[in-house]
């Protein structure tokens, strides 16, 4: 448990002065589309870390909330003629809809660890197939959102424009996450995360608690898939709720380094220079890519369980795997 | 009696599918049970294993059951190899983080697969592909018929080796009690590998078995993997008959879903039971009391 502190608070606001001038000093559309797609999967990872990183409760199928806010979206657009902005609202509130039954029904039951990554995988398949079988949702072809240039549609003219979007979201997170650490409710997650039966003995709900942190997380990733739909205007039931984006959901945390304010930013923006490197590398392969990510999160879990804020016990890690003296299970 | 002419054939078909299910899923519980780690690269090891049979048959002729041994062997080396030196070393005290590793050496398989051999869907042609055997009540192929005796032969195997062998009995011992195990004298790391290690082994058998009549490609583990941890979580994490069991029902509901609801909604089914027993009874069929 930290000590209130402004520290962090400062980070927040050096990190919004330093980007905010961004798209103006550079100028490479390659650049401003790095940064951007950096910044949608730090704001994909923040929303994973909530409950992952705080709350102890690894999602494996984070897609899930990703996928429907994305889809509600579309389908509002398409079907309705919603403009963008509510369905970017309707969409967290639909997947914290979904995040609220999952939860519900999940921890009701108890199911903690292992059973929670399954049931979170098997949702998210659940929902694939759904999506794969229904008209409305365009079955396998996917949604294409057709083109409607404007900030009143959130689909912003220059890059620039998303950047400054994703931005103000992912600043909202840090805010969110850092009054997390300092608030009676984080405390409890953390509690909770540390030892959920201690927490229960100490007065804490762990049902509740666990329940709101899933609803928040759900919505934070159904709001990125809004975004994620208005950026690249099409959507399919792979995109939305296969693997890969829950994959990316939880490595960028892992990465940067789990329960801590900057860990999903930093997480994003080092994967992703990781992978610009690998695609100058090795082309543009497929599959590759996914190679690496593999690899990264082998690598991190074995040599840093910490992310890359533990970077000062990297020798530790490595000196534990050599002398085989690591905790088995 | 039309549909019961329809139906007899479609449950046949599905038991022997579902005893490849429950091949696979032994490996899988036998894992959990010792280790009490899900591994989650269990379908990307059997696509591997897969492959192994794909490329023994298609550039040396090799004969999918004669390849048995040869990529049961392997997969078991391989198994053994990832948890001496991969697996056993992530934990830091946390099963989170051996969910993690295992989920990251399943990207790792798969989209080597992907890149290595491209995303086509491969199958090898054997004499005896397309002969059926007559049953009096319905006509069942070859391949499958030989999958379901082998299947069954090899869970016979593995409960001998887990009752009569000291092998056996070591694993037995770690998976109840490790404190204990540790101070007779078993080698713990050993042993846990080798549990690994014949898990991994049970994939190899499944993808000889499997590949006559069926196919490979890079993502075909996701079709297994999923139906695999159903199987073990609906029969009880652990359990061996449960697994057996488990294996032989999904494998049913998945032929009896695909005839009335097709292909695509019909592996709802699967998942449906999956939560289904998650939520309401985690311990399965004959898991016990966690």
């Amino acid at each position: 448990m930290r000590t209130p502190t402004l520290r962090t608070f400062w980070a927040i606001l050096i990190f919004a002065l330093v980007l905010l001038p961004l798209p103006l000093l550079v100028r490479s559309e390659f650049w401003l589309t790095w940064a951007t797609l950096a910044l949608f999967y730090a704001y994909l990872g923040q929303a994973w870390n909530l409950l992952g990183g705080y709350g102890g409760q690894f999602s494996f199928g984070h897609a899930l909330f990703f996928g429907t806010g994305a889809y509600c979206t579309a389908v509002l657009q398409i079907h309705v003629g919603v403009n963008a902005w509510a369905g970017f609202v309707v969409a967290a509130v639909a997947a914290g809809i979904v995040g609220a039954a999952t939860g519900w029904l999940v921890f009701r039951y108890g199911l903690r660890g292992s059973y929670f990554a399954l049931v979170t995988l098997a949702f998210a398949e659940v929902f694939r197939i759904l999506a794969n079988s229904f008209a409305f949702t365009g079955a396998g072809v996917g949604l294409l959102v057709p083109l409607m240039p404007g900030a009143w549609q959130m689909q912003f003219e220059t890059k620039a424009g998303f950047f400054w979007l994703l931005l103000v979201l992912v600043i909202a997170c840090l805010l969110l996450t850092w009054w997390l650490q300092n608030a009676r409710f984080g405390a409890r997650l953390m509690a909770v995360r540390e030892n959920e039966d201690a927490a229960r003995a100490l007065g804490v709900d762990p049902f509740n608690t666990k329940l709101l942190a899933i609803i928040a997380s759900g919505a934070i990733a159904g709001s990125a898939g809004a975004v994620y739909v208005q950026l690249f205007l099409y959507i399919d039931p792979g995109i939305a709720y296969g693997p890969s984006m829950s994959i990316e959901a939880l490595l960028v945390p892992i990465i940067g380094g789990l329960g801590t304010v900057f860990g999903p930013v930093l997480g994003a923006f080092a994967l992703h220079t990781i992978a610009e490197i690998g695609r100058l590398v090795f082309g543009e392969a497929p599959g590759l890519n996914l190679v690496l990510y593999g690899v990264l999160l082998v690598l991190m879990v074995l040599f840093l369980p910490n992310g890359l804020f533990g970077l000062g016990r990297f020798g530790f890690g490595l000196r534990r795997y050599f002398k085989r003296g690591g905790a088995n299970a | 009696m039309l549909e019961f002419s329809i139906l007899l054939p479609a449950i046949l078909n599905g038991l022997t599918i579902g005893a490849i299910y429950a091949l696979i899923a032994l490996g899988l519980t036998l894992i959990y049970g010792v280790l009490h780690i899900i591994n989650f690269a269990h379908g990307s090891l059997l696509m591997l294993a897969l492959y192994g049979v794909f490329f023994l048959h298609s550039l040396f002729g090799i004969d999918p059951y004669l390849a048995l041994p040869v990529v049961g062997i392997a997969l078991f080396g391989i198994g053994y190899g990832l948890q001496r030196f991969v697996i056993g070393h992530a934990g830091h005290g946390r099963d989170e983080n051996i969910l993690l590793v295992t989920l990251g050496l399943s990207v790792i398989i798969e989209n080597l697969a992907l890149y290595l051999w491209r995303a086509d869907t491969r199958t090898i042609e054997t004499p005896y592909s397309f002969e059926t055997l007559d049953f009096g009540i319905a006509f069942i192929a070859v391949p499958k018929a030989v999958a379901f005796a082998g299947a069954l032969l090899v869970a016979a195997l593995l409960w001998l080796l887990m009752t009569r062998t000291d092998l056996g009995r070591a694993i037995r011992a770690l998976a109840k009690e490790r404190q204990g195990a540790k101070l007779v004298g078993i080698n713990v790391e050993h042993i846990f590998a080798m549990s690994f290690g014949i898990g991994c082994a049970c994939l190899g058998v499944a993808a000889c078995l499997l590949l006559p009549s069926f196919y490979v490609s890079p993502q075909v583990g996701h079709a297994f993997v999923l139906v695999a941890f159903t199987v073990v979580v609906l029969g009880g994490m652990g359990s061996f008959v449960g697994a057996l069991l488990g294996g032989l029902i999904i494998g049913v509901t998945e032929s009896l879903g695909g005839l009335f609801f097709g292909e695509s909604l019909g592996q709802l089914g699967i998942f449906l039971i999956f939560i289904i027993v998650l939520l309401f009874r985690p311990t399965g069929l004959l898991g016990q009391k966690a």
